[in-house]
């Protein structure tokens, strides 16, 4: 065939070597691995593909040779090839040499995978555990040892091992925050394990990775990774905040506390501010320090009216009613000038 | 009666279009399932595309609101569901019904009547499935249907879901029970199983598989109607049951189901290679041992597709050696289709093009298999666009590219007219060329944090330009398609009329037969004296195979209504369950569904109490036809 087809067949190089050199946006691909689980997942990636590019540059040399001097030419109609059977010393060759290459693929692949899957072994006191609850389209996050729990901005100390242990409360969805590391399911009725960590400060973003119903493709959450020092300060404001009753100890202008109100008679059955209310939807303790509405929307007043009327306009099929006929404009101005006071920044 | 152009085209002139219908919804002729099975696998193709056309279309513009939600989860399952079983599926079934008796010198398959019920079956279960979108929404669980999504979470769709894979693959379990008797039992004398043809090898390898991997399906899928209809609790954790029991049972069924595609691919391949090339298959036995190797593993690796699910570091380890072992006989395979061509004389018609480019595609979807089969890394792959890149690979790239290199192949010998090689050219290069651009992106869409299955992504991921470039190379997938179809147009109303041996370089039996092969195949059985016997006869100059009995009548099996009525009954009984609520409302639907199997009932009763011995064709009839046909 042509020279360039040729050519072609170093295109996968060529682009696979772009790819690794960073490819995809900081803090959300898993080519631009921000922690230990991560960066061992991108090594083996790439070890295996260097394997698997000799492969192809073989097979690909092979085949175009055969396909360029052994083409028919014109006025060749009554040659007959010579008709070959077979040949045991290359036919070993090409077996031979395929089990090495797996044999040397499944040292790392053996020992890593045993790596990133123990779970028990740090001390207690490194490692910090926390417990995630996949819901249809939200994710919950428990820290037991600190009684804290929250909701979609997830906060991590940098530079320690987290471990996480992953479950759902409906049906089968996935945690996977590709620039920390792999996924795990969150199965019901099923706890599985997962420890990452984070290397850097920022903001990781995190996906649902099992298909979940209508709005599989909105379920994301933000890792915070902070400094160690800041987290001990969130923690201690959080656990402040989880203690004390949303009512206490909050300065409020006349809308928030009449949004107050409303909260108190339409949304407390579902969602808890502090130690109080519903267990059914998000806990909304620091609701106004959180980064998106919704895990991906901006962080507005208007997108979180927007969401009080109509969730399902912004993910369908999401649990929440529509609020939209229920509450008056007032009372939903209300609402959200109340939930922009839930704050445990101090 | 033979299947040709003119037949299949318009209906007789002198009896009309009943008659037209009669041959088709009665027949049991190998030959005509194999062009029934080929239209039906076609149109569902054209379905499948569109519904993959749609998905492009929405994931062109990240935040784009075309097609979300739901109505995304639908079009993604359906085109899932679609092409692996009422596309791929029935193509396989196409080449195994028209060329495996060819191959092995049979006058048809050993249990005709049956060969048509899962052609009715499979084509109506289809129906069953697509008839979703008309009556409340389609089935929008993946095609993996994991529970307790699609037990608990999902309304009547995923009943059409059920109920229409359950009816198809029942189809498909006979199909393959019956190829496995014909390839044991109906070889012509000589035809030694170390004789047969690779894809008679690899068709009677996928069979076993069928044989073995179907019955694992219809189990899950009883399990989800019973949790649906009745309240099972197989898969409900709350009450006791296990979801991943479910994911378990499917991948026992869903691994080897993507073998049972790939492996007739395989076959073609080595016939189409070996044919273009003018030389005998290279490594005979060592291809029928990886096939058979293959077929062995496809049993051992299932967990491959659960390394998230948690089952601990022994079991995902285990599963992922066994997965990379698979990569032994598969290169082997490969290496074979090269040495085939090596010192060979290629010729690069359309069949030939397609089966060469299948090689070096298969390849770079065999590799990301095995980087997929390292679980420390599956853990990132896992469910992500590298995932979606590297089934298409080996699905598209691999099944559907061997079998458009079987369907130009063989055309001439099914239809008796050769596809234009010019539109095949143009329809070639636009599907191999669409699909690189289209599904090369996409491996990298998924490291860069996309998951699959995902209906919009954000703005600002760095998302958008490799998935407009997998867009733009969708359409030019959709351009060859629309120029095969045109092709195939062409080619009934203009088509050049193809000999005997269609290609001039022919070695199996198929190609000493006139194309298209007359009804009762083979005029007198032939007597196989080795490999490539036809090519052997050619080599020393004879015109003919040696015939293994002397000329006389030939049995033939009667056409029959049954099976497609038997098919209805099941549609029946499938529509009474569908459409079974609770409460009053499911009285009659259980009615509905009881009357379905009283049909079914009453056909099977009929069956078993009409003495049909069928019908003898006449020696001075086949004298006469076989002077007619075109040699």
């Amino acid at each position: 065939m042509k020279k360039w087809r040729q050519s072609l067949r170093l295109l996968p190089l060529f682009l696979a070597a772009l790819a690794l050199s960073g490819c995809g946006k900081e803090g959300v691909s898993a080519l631009k691995p921000e922690g230990e689980v991560a960066k061992e997942q991108a090594s083996l990636m790439l070890i295996s593909l260097l394997i698997m590019i000799v492969v192809v540059l073989v097979v690909g040399f092979l085949f175009t040779y055969a396909m360029i001097k052994y083409r028919k030419r014109p006025g060749q109609e009554d040659y007959i090839p010579k008709q070959v059977e077979g040949n045991t010393k290359l036919e070993l060759t090409w077996t031979i040499i395929p089990i090495i290459l797996l044999c040397i693929l499944a040292v790392p692949t053996i020992s890593k995978t045993f790596a990133l899957s123990d779970n028990n072994t740090s001390k207690k006191s490194d490692v910090l555990k926390i417990k995630v609850t996949g819901h249809q389209f939200w994710w919950e996050f428990e820290y037991p040892d600190q009684k804290i729990t929250t909701a979609q901005d997830l906060y991590i100390p940098v530079g320690k091992k987290v471990e996480f242990d992953i479950t759902s409360k409906d049906l089968i969805h996935a945690f996977w925050v590709p620039a920390l590391g792999g996924k795990q399911d969150a199965n019901p009725g099923q706890t599985n394990h997962l420890w990452l960590k984070a290397d850097k400060e920022g903001t990781y973003k995190g996906r649902c990775a099992e298909l979940c119903g209508s709005s599989h493709a909105l379920m994301y959450f933000n890792v915070k990774a902070v400094s160690d020092k800041e987290f001990k300060h969130w923690v201690k404001d959080m656990k402040a905040g989880m203690k004390s009753a949303p009512d206490k100890d909050r300065v409020l202008t006349a809308s928030a506390k009449q949004g107050e109100e409303v909260f108190k008679n339409n949304c407390m059955s579902c969602h808890a501010v502090g130690n109080k209310g519903g267990q059914i939807g998000p806990n909304l303790t620091n609701f106004a320090d959180r980064d998106n509405i919704g895990g991906f929307e901006k962080h507005t007043k208007s997108e979180v009216k927007k969401w009080i009327k109509d969730p399902e306009s912004i993910k369908p099929g999401a649990k929440m009613p529509k609020f939209g006929k229920k509450l008056t404009d007032d009372q939903i101005n209300a609402l959200a000038d109340y939930l922009f006071t839930l704050s445990v920044k101090q | 009666m033979s299947v040709n152009a003119e037949s299949l085209m318009q209906p007789n002139q002198k009896n009309g279009l009943f008659s037209w219908l009669k041959t088709w919804l009665t027949t049991v002729d190998h030959k005509k399932i194999a062009v029934l099975y080929l239209f039906g696998g076609g149109l569902f193709f054209l379905i499948g595309g569109i519904e993959a056309m749609l998905i492009r279309l929405q994931l062109t513009a990240p935040e784009n609101h075309f097609l979300t939600g739901s109505a995304y989860n639908q079009v993604l399952t359906m085109h899932g569901t679609t092409m692996i079983f009422f596309v791929a599926m029935p193509m396989i079934f196409a080449f195994m019904n028209a060329v495996v008796p060819l191959q092995i010198g049979a006058r048809d398959v050993a249990f005709p009547f049956v060969n048509a019920l899962g052609f009715w079956l499979f084509f109506l279960g289809g129906i069953i499935l697509n008839l979703s979108w008309f009556l409340g929404g389609a089935p929008e669980a993946g095609w993996t249907a994991y529970a307790p999504l699609s037990t608990e979470y999902l309304g009547r769709g995923m009943d059409f879901y059920v109920l229409g894979l359950q009816v198809a693959g029942a189809g498909t379990l006979m199909g393959g029970i019956n190829f496995l008797v014909t390839i044991i039992n109906m070889r012509a004398p000589g035809m030694t199983f170390m004789r047969m043809p690779l894809f008679t090898w690899t068709a009677f390898v996928t069979s076993a598989l069928i044989l073995f991997a179907f019955p694992a399906l219809t189990v899950g899928l009883f399990e989800i109607f019973f949790d649906r209809l009745f309240g099972g609790n197989f898969f409900n954790a709350t009450n006791g049951g296990n979801s991943i029991i479910f994911e378990h049972i499917f991948w026992i069924f869903g691994h080897p189901e993507v073998y049972i595609l790939i492996l007739p691919s395989f076959g073609i391949l080595s016939e189409v290679i070996s044919t273009f090339s003018k030389k005998r298959l290279f490594g005979y036995h060592s291809m029928v041992f990886a096939t058979i190797l293959i077929g062995f593993l496809a049993f051992m690796v299932w967990v491959h597709h659960m390394f998230t699910v948690g089952l601990g570091p022994i079991a995902n380890t285990i599963f992922a050696l066994a997965t990379m072992a698979i990569a032994v006989p598969t290169g082997i395979k490969i290496f074979n289709w090269i040495f085939t061509m090596w010192g060979g004389q290629i010729r690069f018609t359309t069949a030939n093009l397609y089966a060469v480019s299948f090689i070096p595609t298969f390849v770079m979807g065999g590799v990301t298999g095995v980087m997929l089969a390292i679980p420390a890394a599956d853990f990132q792959f896992q469910d992500s666009y590298f995932v979606v890149a590297h089934f298409h690979y080996v699905i598209v790239g691999g099944v559907i590219l061997g079998l458009f290199a079987g369907l130009y192949y063989w055309w001439p010998k099914m239809f008796g007219r050769c596809l234009n090689e010019t539109l095949g050219k143009i329809n070639f290069w636009f599907f191999f060329i669409g699909f690189h651009v289209t599904f090369f992106p996409q491996h990298f869409l998924g490291l860069m944090g996309m998951p699959r299955r995902y209906f919009t992504y954000l703005p600002g991921e760095h998302l958008t330009t490799l998935n407009v470039v997998s867009s733009i190379g969708a359409i030019g997938m959709a351009i060859g398609v629309i120029t095969l179809v045109v092709n195939i147009v062409y080619t009934f109303v203009k088509g050049e009329k193809a000999e005997g041996d269609a290609w001039g370089t022919g070695r199996t039996l198929e190609w000493s037969i006139p194309s298209p092969a007359p009804e009762y195949n083979f005029a007198q059985t032939p007597l196989v004296k080795g490999i490539d016997t036809y090519w052997k006869e050619k080599m020393d100059g004879n015109k003919k195979v040696t015939a293994a009995e002397p000329l006389g009548d030939v049995h033939m099996p009667s056409p029959s209504i049954m099976p497609f009525l038997m098919s209805i009954s099941l549609t029946i009984v499938s529509f009474g369950f569908i459409f079974s609520d609770k409460g009053v409302h499911r009285t009659v639907s259980f009615a509905v569904a009881g009357i379905g199997i009283a049909m079914m009932l009453g056909c099977m009763l009929v069956r078993s109490i009409k003495d049909d011995s069928g019908f003898h064709i006449h020696k001075e009839e086949i004298i006469e036809t076989e002077k007619g046909m075109s040699k």
